[in-house]
């Protein structure tokens, strides 16, 4: 089976800080792959030359068997990857539908049409999308008036707008209650269920991760120290040394194991 | 007198009054940069204030009396087209004169030549204004920028000084001046050259600079055309590093009070200038002038932008005297070779090229009391310096 | 060798008062962000109030004391500026302050005016270094000697306040991160306003000390200015030892120029101030902005709909009653109208870029007057016949958009609009110094329109159908896909990039249709005027349609519009007026207080909230 995604050697220095280090992996097709680690370990890094947004200082990315290095995100997207970001970054002066609307333009290249008006675009297309996150109520309110919550599964359709064989999910549930994640992970399962996209996501709440990941992977301070399903990364000595400070995860896995 | 005529009278005399001042007035549209350059516009007003009262007082123009509308543009030509437009379809002016900067005489001459509006561009120096862009309907009362450097180049003429150097700001009129200087000293004297030549950017002179290079030049004599802010620190660091020391210095309305007097115990001694000297007139309409002036503003020196205000309005009633009425064609023809009595003795509205002979004043600047002056000055008929009738005839456009 | 020598000492005497001007609006803009236009009034202020006080105070004790004063008083008027009229808009959109301090530029040229006269002022000079020194055989002036001493002590002086004081550590922490000082637990405000008197005084300082080398007059305030910005671009804005380096190259340079380039003094500044621009966008000692540190910053804009019946109606009955305006008045109305139709084309042209695009332009003007020009030179070379040269206008200013925007899409905020105006400049010194070509400032005169549009009535009429219908396809594109896009490049650039946006091309398209657009203005305006003169090009120009945009509220559509109109009519009156600068200049800062939203913004909310209006939809 060809691996949707396959990162080698993937390094990155600032200035005489390395924050990612020889990391390498595969996404296969239809898995929901969890990149896990402490703060600063390096999730977003990855994630930001996966999706072009850093050059890596070396190393290389292929999506479906094609080299993606270095090449601007927007080309990336083209080649069918979504994206959403820790920190959200939609459009504050667009509806919540426009938002969508916006990527559906993109996707459809209609970006220099000049008719019709842009609100009427594709505006079916983006209601489903939003139905699928739950949004579909909210379609006609200003982004900027959104609860942060409501921001991330907006986020999260944008990301579908483009029929992407490949989602990155840089902590797609921070900000949210806990019911909420559980809720937005549920639905990504779904996804990835009903239509085949691979997921690579990264995430703080073990809860969520353990529940719905395939794989997992464990990044500490740029280097991956683990890899595999949640037993064996629970199992894992080096894992339980990064967390023994948090403990989260072990006492995470008392309450539920 | 039974109450009621009197307020009959009363009435019909109000009535009378009040008609002949609001309907009856001939009006004048003056447009000029009164903020911009409040230094010169402000002189020229009253000059026009001055002459307007004394008209009216002597009875008006064809029994009316004359009212200036004045109109501010803030130094933008745009907004001085659009002034004149509304000074002759709305309120009713007859014509229009004003302006102190070329390039707005030059905007409002070009809409005077389309719509057919006369315009008498009392102040602005550029001499497109009457050949190369002139047209029927534009008339210019100053001294020409050529015949003023015609005067100075004369003088040069006559010194043994073959190297030359210039300081002109860099602007149409600065090049004109150089340019006219050069033509007419050339002609003079073919063996002359023009070692430095100095473009500082209009009021931004960096002065100790300027002086460097021109010194590094080692001309003979120079020919300065720099002017108010620009004037005085060249004057500055060239009295201060020893630039003028045995050098002629000929400088181009140097002498006009508005650039002399705030040079105060500063201005440069021994320059060969032109300018206005009205501190030394004992008699005649230009000392009378100079009297009326200073009785009105007691706290005021004639600058020459006073004198340029005073003829601009003499020159107005006249055309209107000899017109006999308002009509623009009738002005029109009444401004052909139009004599007017001024304060620097008969003027004419030269046919050929709608420009004045106003003349002008040349002299060696001195010090006295403390203050610029010009001494051993004489006034210049400008008729031998200008252009040929045939030069000026290629230079105009065709009617 | 001694000239050389002579050249570069005359080149750091020269830096002095600049560099004294330059690090006060660079302080002030590092820690405030305000691009303050009246640090050169400032200035001014400060050479009146030296000359003032060096007559009044006897010797070479009241000389110096007179120059200190200056700096103090100087500093209290800044104060007195900050809090009267630009701490009511601190909330305001970011750059809307520049509007309010160019109020105040008009306010202050009037008080001068009143106060000091109009005869321009000779600088006394200072008792004791009146006359030169011979280096190498050159005469230096001892004064200027004096101010190369001085300059040194005055950047240690700041050096040590900035780096060893605590208001200096506040002010560093302000300048890299404004949220930080909150943080602090620091009053902002009178931080602010701390800021504020130092810069002032600075500027102050700056007028008065430079009055032995020249004086003081009533245009100097915009003399410096354009100097000032470029010193602070060079040097990274918000750098006080930038301002150090900037001053003096920008001197030196000057003193070179003059000597071996004399006919080019005017671009040099420019070229330099680009070319360091795409070398090190942000300035020799500048820091790279955070993204989102400009243009957008305060509540964001509003989603946009498309006018519904009611307002395609209003516009419909506006649009006849302007259509009938000849039936029922006279042929000035038609001038004034066809004036601010046309103004308000330009200014609708450059809210499409600022408004809509989050790209703040310093130099639209450049392709108002280059539009305009570019009409006038066919007709004057080519007899072009009117039709031809007019469409010509928007081509040519369109391709001219085209070339510069390239290169000033690279950067962003503060700094593009920099770049903008480092080629806005070097269009108008080519206008200006072009004598052969261009007429120089005797520019282009007796371009008319053809025959069959002549009449006031007729070009009223082609500026009303060209004008509008250029407002209209601007307003279109807006709410065209090109138009959200280029909203999502400056709502969030990164989004915009990972869904396949362009964004540099993207806004490169904008500043290109920006810049047709304003042509198209610059074609209208030079065949309703008949002549086309470098102050259409002038820097003026450019910051007259910014105004009016932010006037009118920037974060509306119509702002641009309803604010040049505002303008327009308000100067058609105000100039009658004897001083009406002075009154202006208060009518925008009144403006600027009342309507911080600027007049369609401030209209809209006020109107909802006492219910003229329903809350629009989407903000529920
Ligand atoms: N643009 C940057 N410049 C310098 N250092 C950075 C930059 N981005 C991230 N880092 C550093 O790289 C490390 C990894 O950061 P990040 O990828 O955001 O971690 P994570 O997402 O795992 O919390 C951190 O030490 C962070 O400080
Ligand atoms: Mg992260």
């Amino acid at each position: 089976m060809n691996a949707v995604l396959k990162v080698s050697g993937l390094n990155r220095f600032f200035g005489g800080i390395q924050a990612v280090k020889d990391v390498t992996f595969e996404v296969a097709p239809g898995e929901l792959k969890a990149l896990i680690g402490p703060n600063g370990a390096g999730k977003s890094t990855c994630f930001n030359m996966l999706m072009g947004q850093l050059p890596p200082s070396s190393g290389k990315v292929f999506l479906n068997g094609e080299e993606i290095t270095g090449k601007p995100p927007r080309d990336i997207w083209r080649r069918g990857v979504g994206r959403t970001f820790q920190i959200t970054g939609t459009y504050q002066s667009m509806t919540v539908a426009e938002n969508v609307q916006m990527a559906l333009m993109s996707h459809h290249r209609r970006i220099f049409a000049i008719r019709p008006y842009a609100y009427k675009l594709y505006r079916e297309e983006a209601m489903a999308l939003l139905e699928i996150v739950g949004m579909a109520d909210q379609a006609d309110r200003a982004c900027a008036i959104l609860a942060y919550g409501d921001l991330k599964r907006l986020e999260l359709a944008i990301a579908l707008a483009n029929e992407p064989t490949l989602l990155l999910m840089d902590e797609p549930t921070a900000g949210m209650a806990p019911k909420e994640r559980i809720r937005l992970m549920q639905l990504t399962a779904d996804i990835v269920r009903e239509r085949g996209v691979s997921v690579l996501f990264t995430e703080h709440d073990m809860d969520v991760v353990f529940a719905h990941a395939h794989h997992i992977m464990v990044l500490n301070r740029g280097e991956l120290i683990a890899e595999g399903t949640a037993t064996e990364v629970r199992n894992n000595k080096k894992v339980q040394e990064v967390y023994l400070g948090g403990g989260m995860l072990f006492n995470k896995e008392d309450t539920h194991a | 007198m039974s109450l009621k005529t009197l307020i009959a009278a009363s009435a019909a005399l109000l009535a009378a009054t009040c008609s002949s001042f609001a309907a009856d007035s001939i009006k004048i549209g003056e447009i000029n940069h009164y903020k911009r350059l409040a230094a010169f516009a402000e002189p020229y007003k009253k000059g026009i204030e001055l002459a307007q009262k004394e008209i009216n007082d002597a009875g008006g123009v064809l029994d009316r009396p004359l009212e200036f509308i004045f109109r501010d543009d803030n130094g933008k030509p745009g907004d001085a087209v659009k002034i004149a437009e509304e000074l002759m379809t709305r309120e009713g002016a007859v014509m229009l004169t004003g302006s102190i900067l070329s390039n707005v005489g030059l905007a409002i001459a070009s809409l005077a030549g389309e719509k057919g509006y006369i315009y008498l561009a009392a102040e602005p120096l550029a001499d497109a204004l009457v050949w190369e862009s002139g047209n029927p309907y534009t008339f210019r009362l100053r001294t020409s920028t050529y015949v003023q450097a015609a005067l100075l180049a004369e003088e040069a003429a006559k010194t043994d000084a073959i190297r030359y150097a210039t300081i002109a700001p860099n602007y149409a009129y600065g090049t004109a001046a150089v340019a006219a200087f050069k033509e007419n000293l050339k002609k003079l004297k073919p063996e002359v050259e023009f070692v430095s030549e100095q473009w500082p950017a209009l009021f931004k002179i960096d002065a100790g600079s300027e002086v460097q290079a021109i010194e590094a030049a080692k001309p003979d004599a120079i020919y300065n055309v720099t002017f108010g802010p620009d004037l005085q620190k060249f004057v500055r660091e060239g009295s201060l590093r020893g630039l003028f020391d045995d050098r002629k210095v000929y400088g181009l309305l140097t002498g006009e009070p508005e650039y002399l007097d705030p040079l105060g115990d500063e201005a440069p001694e021994g320059w060969f200038v032109t300018g206005y000297p009205w501190y030394g007139f004992t008699e005649g309409p230009a000392k009378d002038f100079v009297d009326a002036y200073m009785a009105a503003y007691p706290d005021e020196t004639p600058k020459i932008g006073s004198l340029v205000g005073y003829m601009t309005v003499k020159s107005i009633a006249a055309a209107l005297k000899k017109a006999g009425s308002t009509e623009t064609p009738a002005l029109l023809a009444a401004f052909e070779d139009l004599k007017v009595d001024t304060p620097m003795g008969e003027i004419v509205y030269r046919g050929i090229d709608n420009q004045s002979t106003m003349g002008a004043y040349v002299g060696t600047t001195a010090l006295k009391d403390g203050k610029g002056v010009m001494v051993d000055w004489s006034y210049k008929d400008p008729v031998p310096y200008m252009p040929s009738d045939e030069e000026i005839k290629a230079k105009r456009p065709a009617e | 060798m001694g000239l050389f020598v002579a050249q570069i000492l005359t080149g750091l005497a020269n830096a002095a008062a600049l560099f004294l001007v330059a690090s006060g609006l660079s302080l002030i803009f590092g820690v405030t962000r305000i691009v303050n236009f009246a640090h050169g009034s400032l200035y001014m202020l400060g050479a009146y109030f030296g000359i003032t006080l060096m007559n009044t105070l006897p010797g070479a004790f009241g000389f110096w004391s007179a120059i200190l004063l200056s700096g103090l008083i100087i500093g209290l008027i800044g104060v007195i500026i900050e809090i009267c009229v630009l701490r009511p808009v601190y909330r305001a959109p970011e750059l809307f302050q520049l509007v309010a301090t160019f109020g105040v530029i008009l306010v202050i040229q009037d008080l001068a005016l009143m106060i000091w006269g109009a005869e321009d002022r000779l600088g006394p000079r200072a008792p004791g270094l009146k006359s030169v020194v011979r280096i190498m055989g050159e005469p230096v002036p001892q004064y200027d000697l004096a101010l190369i001493a001085i300059t040194p002590f005055i950047l240690l002086g700041l050096w040590w306040l900035i780096t060893k004081t605590r208001i200096g550590i506040l002010v560093r922490a302000a300048t890299q991160d404004r949220e930080m000082v909150g943080a602090l637990g620091v009053n902002q405000s009178w931080l602010f306003t701390g800021v504020f008197f130092l810069g002032s005084a600075l500027a102050g300082l700056g007028g008065a000390i430079q009055l032995p080398k020249g004086g003081a007059d009533l245009l100097m305030d915009l003399n410096i200015i354009s100097s000032v910005f470029v010193v602070v671009v060079i040097g990274g804005m918000g750098s006080i030892p930038g301002a150090f380096v900037a001053s003096v190259l920008i001197s030196v340079l000057n003193v070179f120029g003059v000597a071996y380039l004399p006919q080019s003094t005017l671009v040099l500044m420019y070229v330099v101030m680009a070319v360091v621009l795409l070398l090190r966008p942000y300035g020799l000692f500048g820091r790279e902005e955070k993204a989102g540190e400009h243009g957008q910053a305060g509540e964001p804009d509003r989603p946009i709909r498309p006018a519904g019946l009611y307002g395609r109606i209003a516009v419909a009955a506006l649009l006849a009653v302007l259509a009938l305006i000849p039936v029922f008045s006279g042929s000035f109305t038609q001038v004034l109208l066809t004036d601010i139709i046309i103004f308000c084309l330009f200014a609708a042209s450059l809210q499409f870029m600022l408004s809509t695009g989050g790209l703040v332009s310093f130099g639209h003007a450049a392709y108002f007057g280059g539009g305009a020009y570019a009409a006038a030179l066919l007709v004057s070379y080519s007899d072009t016949p009117m039709e031809i040269a007019f469409m010509f206008a928007p081509l040519a200013a369109g391709l001219l958009a085209i070339l510069f925007g390239w290169f000033c899409i690279r950067l962003s905020g503060v700094y593009f609009a920099m770049l903008t105006l480092a080629f806005s400049q070097l269009i108008w010194s080519a206008a200006f110094q072009w004598y052969e070509v261009t007429g120089g400032d005797d520019g282009l005169v007796n371009i008319w329109p053809a025959k069959w549009l002549s009449g006031t009535n007729a070009y009223y009429y082609f500026t009303l159908i060209v004008g509008v219908g250029g407002i209209i396809l601007l307003r279109h594109l807006t709410h065209a896909p090109i138009g959200y896009a280029l909203r999502g490049t400056r709502d969030s650039a990164r989004q915009a990039e990972a869904t396949g946006i362009n964004v540099k091309l993207i806004q490169w398209t904008a500043f290109s249709i920006a810049g047709a657009l304003a042509g198209l203005a610059g074609g209208l305006f030079v065949f309703s005027k008949g002549s086309i003169f470098p102050n259409e090009l002038e820097i003026a120009k450019s910051f007259d349609a910014l105004i009016v945009v932010f006037l009118g509220g920037v974060k509306t559509l119509s702002g641009g519009v309803v604010g040049a109109g505002f303008m327009e009519v308000a100067k058609d009156w105000l100039t009658r007026l004897e001083y009406w600068r002075l009154i202006l200049g208060l009518v925008i800062i009144g403006v600027v207080i009342i309507a911080p939203d600027g007049i369609v913004g401030t209209l809209r909310k006020v109107s909802e909230r006492i219910g003229l209006r329903r809350t629009e939809e989407f903000m529920k």
